[in-house]
């Protein structure tokens, strides 16, 4: 497998997810430049975290204009995996990667604790190495990360296995004390129709290591390159 | 370390976040990238009518630029007092990791070099900041508030990166950042180190508005800007790695060989100054001070008894021992990848990235013991930033600090500030741990009332394998526990005493400085041998506390087995210094008594891992009883703002 790190000014998880990816895949990611035009040829294309552009104006707004991320939604349409972490989501959702939008958390407050998440579809490159209903610890970091969707795409998108995850107890129920922004549904993390565009708010690369407290997030990873090798 | 009190207490998110702005910059200004920031804050009584808009815009000001830059907030203390209701303590600490063959420092060199600016532009927001900062308040501080700088952690992560990209090419002579009183400071200083002079051209300077005047440019608190020296004919090079990152960037002036500072604006020459009057060679002040009266030791027999367990829950309870949750998950604390101790334990614990190193993590101090006797209180901070460090396994390696008090023109002030580092200088010493760098914050008085005596410590500690890294919590029940030190239950300037009794009175317990260090071997030699398998000093509320914390941490409980020759209340709440709980499995406890032994430390087993309650005594106590009431203060406290507005 062969994967980019897209670096917007403010992104700071780019190193994070590029040590988590490495310790999957054996090898560097590209780190790109949000200025660059053009994307080295790779299977994956990650958008990590941080605070591209401050969150000035909107959270993902301006770095979904960046020149590179032309070149992100014409590999996605081609079937390229992309994976949105965090600000990633919110910038490939701005993008119009993937249907809805992130709203500031219900609490008002930026909030960064592990939560318990259920995997809602494995039958995904992003999670063959989960089975539908497990539980798994992600860490979430974030302000904005109350998803939210008009009645009807969502209906479109439970039916069409679009739900990735949804915040849940220990014991996998999905319940609103679980739910830690205001999130519709719990929701947590959605895939596009064609399920090659995953974005999630939860950090994957966070937990990929049982030194740093578990490493539930690791098997994504591990999902992508046996999905992509 | 490095103190935003004044600010703060007047604009608490932009004062706190600026605070952490200024302290990540004098961080990377000397080449080293920043990879933790950790807080010491000091708020007034929670009763006060202010204390919770300072708690909620001092945390959101942390939160909202740490989280930002992308450096994570690992740790840090939060203490509340009546003494603090006028003058909060805002004290920002950033760990950076620097190459030792390549730090840069400011002293300027190179006659005829150029003198450039780089970063945000500059505004004439924070004009006379350093001057507002250093002064009592009275009842007109609030009409200060446009003293109060405005921080964007956006631009300073850029000038994080520009920096230390720019730094890998061998072009920066000098560099410093232009922290209180501006272009003033930063040029003056930098010129006088050098022992050069310095012209300036203050129309190249890149300014947000116009007709800025030569007296606000070079006073304008802006904040993310930076001042270098290059060497030359090296500006093309620089120019490039700020326009990649979009930061503004001007040569501004030259190096001279006149010692003078000569400013000039709209071409005419507006300030003539000799530099190291104001810079290096300014006068020093010697205060007179008196030493304050020592105060009596209480004995423990005329402090009343409560049941323990109540005390417990009352003391877990507690604005200063209760759980601090609704502060660190407002701060990224995980990013960059390497937090391996996250808050809530002795010390943070980081990595090193890519080794298989970490660094160990704390700040500390108890304002109430350097009230009481600001000698014994300036030990204690230091030998308690020692033990949290020796308890994750750390060697300890090295000490900042902030020193916050009140009024230095009043003599007993003065005293406060003479005997406080008159103790933490001898703790250092005799502890082999070296103040490296450090702040002052005085004129923390409103109205002619003076904080506490707070000379906050920041220590860093090294785990040469973060493998062995040693946590509070229990590890599994039918364990011993074993309390290493002396207890002879000591509650004068206890909190039991303040929370339990509501008496603030006595002597400070005393810190015996040459079996600290012995202390601190044992407990790093057993956790490096494995022998023990969780550890946690006794600090704030005693010994039954400490147990309650490593209960609370891992959800098993304790019985424990109180000696006879003290009162149960002296043995369980007493603050006497020195002392490690320790947690040892039935085959290591042999070893460790011995090992104990051979360090000429006292060690004896107090009771026994294992079910869902702390016992002592014939009193008892659910932990999740305990956690539910240490859990709860703050988020009911901060709750309570939501629902007033």
């Amino acid at each position: 497998m062969k994967a980019a790190v897209i670096v917007f000014p403010g992104s700071n998880c780019d190193r994070d997810v590029a040590v988590a990816l490495q310790a999957s895949m054996g090898a560097k990611p590209d780190m790109v430049w949000h200025r660059d035009t053009h994307l080295p040829d790779v299977d994956l294309i990650v958008v990590p975290g941080g605070f591209s552009y401050g969150d000035y104006l909107r959270c993902g707004a301006m770095a979904a204009h960046s020149p590179i991320m032309r070149e992100v939604k014409a590999r996605a349409d081609q079937g390229a995996r992309v994976l949105g972490i965090c600000n990633g989501f919110q910038i490939i959702t701005e993008a119009g990667l993937l249907p809805g939008v992130l709203m500031r958390n219900s609490g008002l407050k930026f909030i960064c604790r592990d939560v318990h998440l259920r995997v809602e579809n494995d039958r995904t490159d992003f999670c063959r190495y989960y089975r539908s209903g497990d539980v798994v610890r992600f860490p979430i970091a974030h302000a904005e990360g109350n998803y939210f969707v008009d009645a009807k795409t969502y209906r479109e998108m439970e039916d069409n296995g679009q739900v990735a995850f949804r915040y849940c107890g220990a014991d996998g129920n999905v319940a609103p004390e679980f739910n830690p922004n205001g999130s519709l549904g719990n929701v947590a993390g959605v895939y596009n129709a064609k399920k090659n565009v995953l974005g999630l708010m939860p950090h994957p690369e966070r937990l990929a290591e049982d030194l740093l407290g578990g490493s539930d997030g690791k098997l994504m990873f591990d999902s992508l390159v046996e999905a992509l090798s | 370390m490095e103190s935003h009190n004044h600010p703060s207490f007047i604009e608490p998110y932009q004062g706190a976040a600026t605070g952490v702005g200024g302290i990540l910059r004098d961080v990377f200004t000397m080449g080293a990238r920043p990879i933790a920031n950790m807080n010491a804050l000091r708020f007034g009584d929670p009763g006060n009518p202010k204390t919770r808009h300072l708690v909620a815009g001092v945390v959101a000001g942390i939160g909202g630029y740490g989280n930002c830059v992308g450096v994570p907030t690992v740790g840090g203390e939060t203490n509340f007092h009546k003494s603090y209701n006028g003058n909060i303590l805002v004290n920002a600490m950033t760990v950076g990791l620097a190459d030792k063959n390549n730090i840069f420092y400011s002293a300027a060199a190179g006659v005829g070099n150029p003198v450039v600016y780089f970063g945000s532009k500059t505004g004439r927001d924070g004009i006379h900041g350093a001057t507002m900062a250093s002064a009592e308040f009275d009842e007109k501080s609030e009409e200060k508030r446009p003293t109060v700088q405005v921080g964007d952690p956006f631009t300073e992560k850029l000038l994080i990166e520009a920096c230390l990209e720019l730094m890998a090419t061998d072009v920066i002579v000098a560099i410093q950042d232009m922290g209180a009183a501006g272009l003033t400071s930063s040029s003056f200083e930098m010129a006088s180190k050098g022992g050069l002079g310095v012209e300036l051209d203050l129309d190249s300077v890149p300014m947000r508005e116009q007709g800025m005047s030569a007296y606000e440019i070079m006073l304008s608190e802006s904040q993310e800007r930076m001042l270098m020296i290059l060497k030359p004919g090296k500006e093309d090079v620089a120019r490039a790695i700020m326009d990649k990152w979009e930061l503004d960037f001007a040569v501004i002036g030259t190096l001279t060989d006149t010692g003078r500072m000569v400013l000039k604006r709209h071409g005419e020459i507006v300030a003539n100054l000799p530099i190291d009057p104001l810079a290096q060679a300014s006068p020093e002040y010697d205060r007179p001070w008196t030493a304050p009266a020592k105060l009596p030791v209480i004995a423990a027999d005329t402090v009343e008894a409560v049941d323990p367990a109540s005390a417990l829950k009352t003391l877990l309870g507690c604005p200063d021992l209760a759980s601090k949750r609704w502060i660190y998950e407002q701060y990224d604390h995980m990013v960059m990848g390497d937090t391996v101790q996250r808050p809530g334990g002795d010390a943070a614990v980081v990595r090193i990235h890519g080794t298989q190193k970490a660094v160990a993590i704390t700040t500390d101090c108890t304002p109430r013991y350097c009230q009481a006797d600001p000698h014994e209180g300036g030990r204690q901070a230091v030998a308690e930033a020692y033990r949290n460090i020796s308890a994750t396994g750390a060697v300890p390696l090295a000490v900042t600090d902030n020193l916050n008090f009140g009024n230095p023109e009043k003599h007993e002030i003065m005293g406060q500030i003479v005997e406080a580092i008159k103790g933490m200088g001898e703790a250092c010493r005799e502890l082999d741990f070296p103040v490296v760098s450090g702040n002052v914050s005085l004129y923390n008085e409103t109205q002619g009332t003076a904080i506490q005596p707070t000379p906050a410590i920041g220590a860093v500690g090294l785990l040469d394998d973060v493998s062995k890294h040693m946590t509070v919590a229990f590890k599994a029940g039918g364990n011993h526990i074993v309390l290493l030190g002396e207890t002879k239950g000591w509650l004068g300037a206890s909190l039991y005493l303040r929370e339990v009794c509501g008496r603030e009175e006595g002597a400070p317990p005393p810190v015996a400085l040459h079996r600290e260090r012995r202390k601190g071997e044992l407990v790093r030699q057993l956790i490096q041998d494995g022998q023990i398998t969780a550890c946690h000093d006794v600090s704030d509320g005693g010994l039954l506390v400490a147990v309650a914390e490593m209960a609370m941490a891992s959800g098993i409980g304790a019985s424990l087995e109180a000696p006879s020759s003290l009162p149960l209340h002296a043995w369980c709440f007493g603050e006497d210094q020195g002392r490690y709980v320790l947690e040892v499995g039935q085959d290591d406890l042999v070893a460790v008594l011995e090992a104990a032994q051979e360090h000429d430390c006292v060690a004896r087993v107090i009771g026994k891992t294992g079910g869902t309650d702390i016992g002592v005594g014939g009193s008892s106590v659910a932990v999740t009883e305990l956690k539910a009431v240490n859990e709860a203060w703050m988020p009911t406290f901060m709750g309570a703002e939501m629902s007033g507005h």
